[in-house]
């Protein structure tokens, strides 16, 4: 009776044919034997009703096992993550020592005689993501704040999926933009001296990308902030400006640093602006008027040329992996601890 | 009665001693000619308890639901009266970290043993919810859906119908069973709904306020139904309108909480009649008098 | 307190009301103004600075396009160079990847809305989920080259499509999978109640009333999640990917390119005449990318007037 809970559906297109063929000419038979009975109107309970199909029972198992199949497999990404990076970090290790990684003021993997200070490219990362967050803190913030305390309900429905646009566009395409656009330009008005590859466009532009995370975030603390809050605000004598920025924001704090600290984890890990804009020069500044490498870069350097398996450079990007790895979930732990001490409060 | 035999048979074992009271009902009140195979069964509760979580909502309660009568549950909000009859089917389990102990059988099946499967209480104790909930389907589609994942074989359309009129709505929707169930009126949909539940051909029918959303007009639809319901059905409703109660049940179970925060209790139970006119306890007094709640 | 205590002995009788408060309400209303002005600018730069992306993209690259362009192979002179083999490359990684990513996701979904018990477990799978959504794209394509580049080489392949499409779908699962969930979640409990009521198993309400309910919304973001997967240029370099190509990929063993990829490439090159045919396949990126999204609403709006 295993088909039997399915006899009242079309067979899915997949097995008809076939599927007809080996249920049987008995089970055809049957059902064809109930349906003259149920229009002689002489059927009898026991064989209109089928209630015990067992393949209902058995189906209703093997779902479960292989939905709960996928949801495991997000557990098994982040063990096969960990475990990758592990695996090529302890072979670089073996061959350079752990001190000088994390001490030494050169990077030069590609040299002779090569160095391996991972604060350079730290730097590169820093310096890029700073002038990121300068950008997108100020505007995501303000831009939150008109979305939830100022926005009408139509300008809130067509301006929030057009700012997320912002961070639908590929990373690619705004490399593209910061190396050919805002570079010349730049350097055309008020800063001639200008590298083509330089930190601050490729900050600015990433900037611009990070809007989105840090005002939707935002935005969702903000709104989250009861009305009686704000009334309280209004009942003393308030403005609408004093509201939003003495009352609304200090109470969304939390939800506001978990946002900005998700926007710095998305600087660290982004790629392919920095990789085309800001250049492949690795040095430890904090100049944003000059080139420099960041982590990301240095990884999509290595991989984009030809590199054997095994090699020491090889190993050096899934090095420089798990210490972006480390500095992104520590990042990310943290913003989670943020957002949900903020929704404990409200 | 050869159908009813091969029920009694997969489901339990008739024992006569056990239940004379429904055997008496039953010789009285014969089933109407549509048979269909399922037979009204009486539900006998001892010592339920229900939580959620650490809460106690409904302390030791015991009853006996007699098979083809309607008993009414009352008493004021909050009292556990929904929390109650939720366990009568397993639905309360549904919620997160939601249990039930003690004993309820449904004729001589404990439900609530070890290997008792829920779906199959469930198929055999229907139940009609506070909120009418029609599926966003078709009107035919949401009274045929219950049925063919039963395992329903017969005229699909045939029963689609038979369920609808005896819900008291076929008039209404004859023409358009293709269109939504969600475009009916309030009061409509509760009516669906019934019929959907009818269309599995359960046992037994719960209740759970489902006028309390509803106009008069559609209340007294529904309350129309009722007679028809339980010389098919056992049928356990629980309302807020003690009016209601009063006109369409045969027994009474009044719930009742004495101190904030205790859980709620069984406080009595016993014909309508005489809840109603002469009830044991002063609580029930007051509460049929309209003095609180 | 002390000096409104002298203020008020000095003017000898009642106080003007409001004379304790220093800035007067026009000033605060100027800064109102002001205010809701700064805040309006704040949100429209990120569009215009979008806007004048876009056309900077298209004056660059519109006049590029041809039939040419999108029909020929890559070349090393920049005015012969076409997209051919990157653009299959795309619509086979994006055809894979759907194929992987959308029913591990939308099961994933299910299994944590619907079946899930509020275990330990079960919350450390969700926070597992949060986090895999936040962890960079290219540590996604270290995985991918540890895993399915070199450990699995010999059935993948190597650096072939099906490593791409397999790094891709586990990049934007997470994506999927918390869509997938917010659709379920918005669905009303009453509607698994009327369904178990009637005697269903968890798996027929799930397959009859909640996805067809949940697959507008699941949908519209497994779509904005894949048409991320299409503008991924990091980990693709990183599973290899490659950047000269001259043969159309035949299956998903094949060695390949794909859009971002291509145009990575180009803007890599120092000849001005590769920065013009970098800014055409941004166009066809684009393009390609708003079609479909456009897909997606379409998808939308129709499963919506079904319902």
């Amino acid at each position: 009776m295993i088909v039997g809970a399915d006899l009242n559906r079309p067979l899915p297109l997949w097995k008809s044919a076939e599927m007809r063929l080996s249920c049987g000419y008995a089970v055809l038979l049957e059902v064809q034997k109930v349906a003259i009975e149920a229009r002689r109107g002489q059927n009898s309970g026991t064989e209109v009703w089928h209630r015990e199909s067992r393949g209902r029972y058995l189906r209703e198992r093997l779902v479960k096992v292989v939905l709960a199949a996928c949801a495991y497999l997000s557990v098994f990404t982040t063990i096969g993550i960990v475990l990758v990076l592990l695996f090529e970090t302890i072979n670089f290790f073996r061959q350079v020592s752990i001190v000088e990684f994390f001490t030494s003021t050169t990077w030069s993997a590609a040299f002779a005689n090569p160095q391996f200070g991972i604060m350079v490219l730290a730097s590169g990362t820093l310096l890029t993501t700073a002038v990121a967050i300068a950008v997108a803190l100020p505007l995501g913030l303000l831009a939150a704040i008109y979305l939830s305390e100022y926005a009408s309900t139509g300008m809130r429905r067509w301006l929030k999926p057009a700012l997320e646009v912002l961070a639908g566009v590929p990373t690619i395409v705004y490399g593209f933009f910061a190396l050919t656009f805002l570079t010349p330009l730049l350097k055309a008005t008020i800063l001639p001296g200008l590298p083509i590859f330089n930190a601050l466009s490729a900050g600015l532009i990433m900037g611009v990308m990070i809007i989105p995370t840090i005002a939707s975030v935002s935005e969702d603390a903000l709104y989250a902030v009861p009305r009686s809050l704000r009334e309280g605000g209004y009942a003393l004598g308030a403005t609408k400006r004093e509201v939003a920025t003495k009352i609304v924001v200090p109470a969304a704090l939390s939800g506001i640093v978990a946002a900005v600290i998700l926007g710095i984890s998305r600087a660290i890990g982004e790629t392919m602006i920095v990789a085309v804009a800001a250049g492949a020069l690795a040095q430890l500044t904090l100049n944003p008027l000059q080139s420099v490498q960041t982590m990301t870069a240095y990884i999509v350097q290595v991989a984009s040329g030809e590199t054997a398996t095994g090699t020491l450079t090889f190993s050096t990007i899934f090095a420089v992996g798990a210490a972006l790895f480390v500095m992104t979930l520590v990042l990310n732990i943290i913003a989670y601890l943020f957002v949900r001490r903020f929704r404990e409060t409200y | 009665m050869d159908s009813e035999k091969t029920r009694k048979e997969r489901t339990l074992s008739e024992d006569p001693e056990r239940r004379p009271e429904v055997k008496r009902l039953q010789s009285r009140q014969p089933s109407p000619p549509v048979a269909t195979g399922s037979e009204a069964q009486g539900i006998t509760i001892e010592g339920l308890s229900a939580f959620y979580g650490s809460f106690k909502a409904v302390t030791d309660a015991s009853m006996n639901i007699q098979a083809n009568k309607v008993t009414a549950l009352i008493g004021p909000s909050g009292c556990g009266k929904s929390t109650f009859l939720r366990c009568l089917n397993r639905m309360h389990e549904v919620i997160p970290g939601a249990r039930a102990e003690g004993c309820v059988r449904l004729g001589d099946q404990d439900i609530y043993a070890k290997g008792s499967d829920p779906v199959k209480i469930r198929q055999r104790v229907g139940m009609v919810f506070q909120k009418p909930n029609p599926f966003s389907k078709s009107i035919y589609e949401n009274v045929a859906w219950g049925a063919r994942i039963n395992g329903y074989r017969g005229n699909m359309d045939e029963l689609v119908e038979r369920s609808l009129r005896q819900a008291a709505i076929w008039d209404e929707v004859k023409d358009r069973l293709k269109e939504s169930g969600m475009g009916l009126s309030g009061g409509q949909q509760q009516r669906l709904c019934i019929a959907r539940t009818l269309a599995v051909e359960p046992e037994v029918i719960l209740m759970d306020e489902p006028a309390s959303a509803l106009d008069p007009v559609s209340t007294q639809k529904i309350e129309d139904t009722m007679e028809e319901l339980k010389k098919r059905y056992t049928v356990v409703i629980v309302t807020h309108n003690m009016q209601q109660a009063a006109r369409i049940s045969d027994y009474t179970g009044f719930f009742y909480i004495e101190h904030m925060g205790d859980p709620g209790r069984l406080w009595e139970f016993d014909a309508t009649d005489k809840i109603f006119s002469n009830p044991e306890r002063k609580e029930t007094e007051d509460y049929v008098t309209g003095r609180f709640g | 307190m002390t000096q409104s205590s002298t203020r008020r002995t000095q003017t000898e009788g009642r106080p003007e009301p409001g004379a304790d408060f220093r800035t007067s309400t026009s000033v605060r209303y100027g800064l109102d103004r002001l205010f809701t002005g700064l805040v309006f600018i704040a949100t429209i730069i990120g569009l215009i600075v979008l806007a004048v992306l876009l056309v900077d993209v298209a004056i660059d690259g519109i006049p590029r396009l041809s039939w040419d362009f999108i029909t020929s192979f890559p070349s090393s002179f920049p005015d012969n160079a076409g997209i051919y083999p990157a653009l299959l490359g795309s619509l086979w990684l994006l055809a894979l990847t759907t194929l992987i990513s959308v029913p591990l996701g939308i099961g994933a979904a299910i299994y944590l809305e619907e079946y899930a018990p509020d275990s330990r477990i079960n919350r450390l799978i969700e926070i597992n989920i949060s986090n895999l959504a936040g962890v960079p794209s290219i540590i996604y394509g270290l995985l991918g080259l540890g895993i399915f580049v070199n450990f699995l080489g010999p059935i993948t392949g190597g650096r072939s499509i099906i490593s791409g499409a397999l790094t891709l779908a586990l990049l934007i699962l997470p994506v999927i999978i918390i869509a997938a969930r917010e659709a379920l979640r918005a669905i009303p409990n009453a509607v698994r109640e009327g369904g178990m009521a009637l005697g269903a198993t968890r798996w027929e309400v799930i397959r009859s009333h909640l996805l067809p309910m949940a697959l507008p919304g699941a949908l519209t973001g497994t779509i904005l999640a894949l048409s991320r997967a299409i503008g991924e240029t990091a980990p693709l370099i990183v599973v290899g990917a490659a950047t000269f190509i001259t043969f159309a990929p035949e299956g998903p063993r094949d060695a390949y390119s794909a859009l971002p990829i291509q145009i990575f490439s180009w803007v890599s090159q120092p000849q001005a005449g590769f920065a013009v045919a970098a800014a055409a396949g941004i166009v066809v990126l684009m393009a390609v990318l708003v079609l479909a999204n456009s897909f997606a609403i379409w998808l939308r709006n129709k499963y919506q007037r079904r319902g």
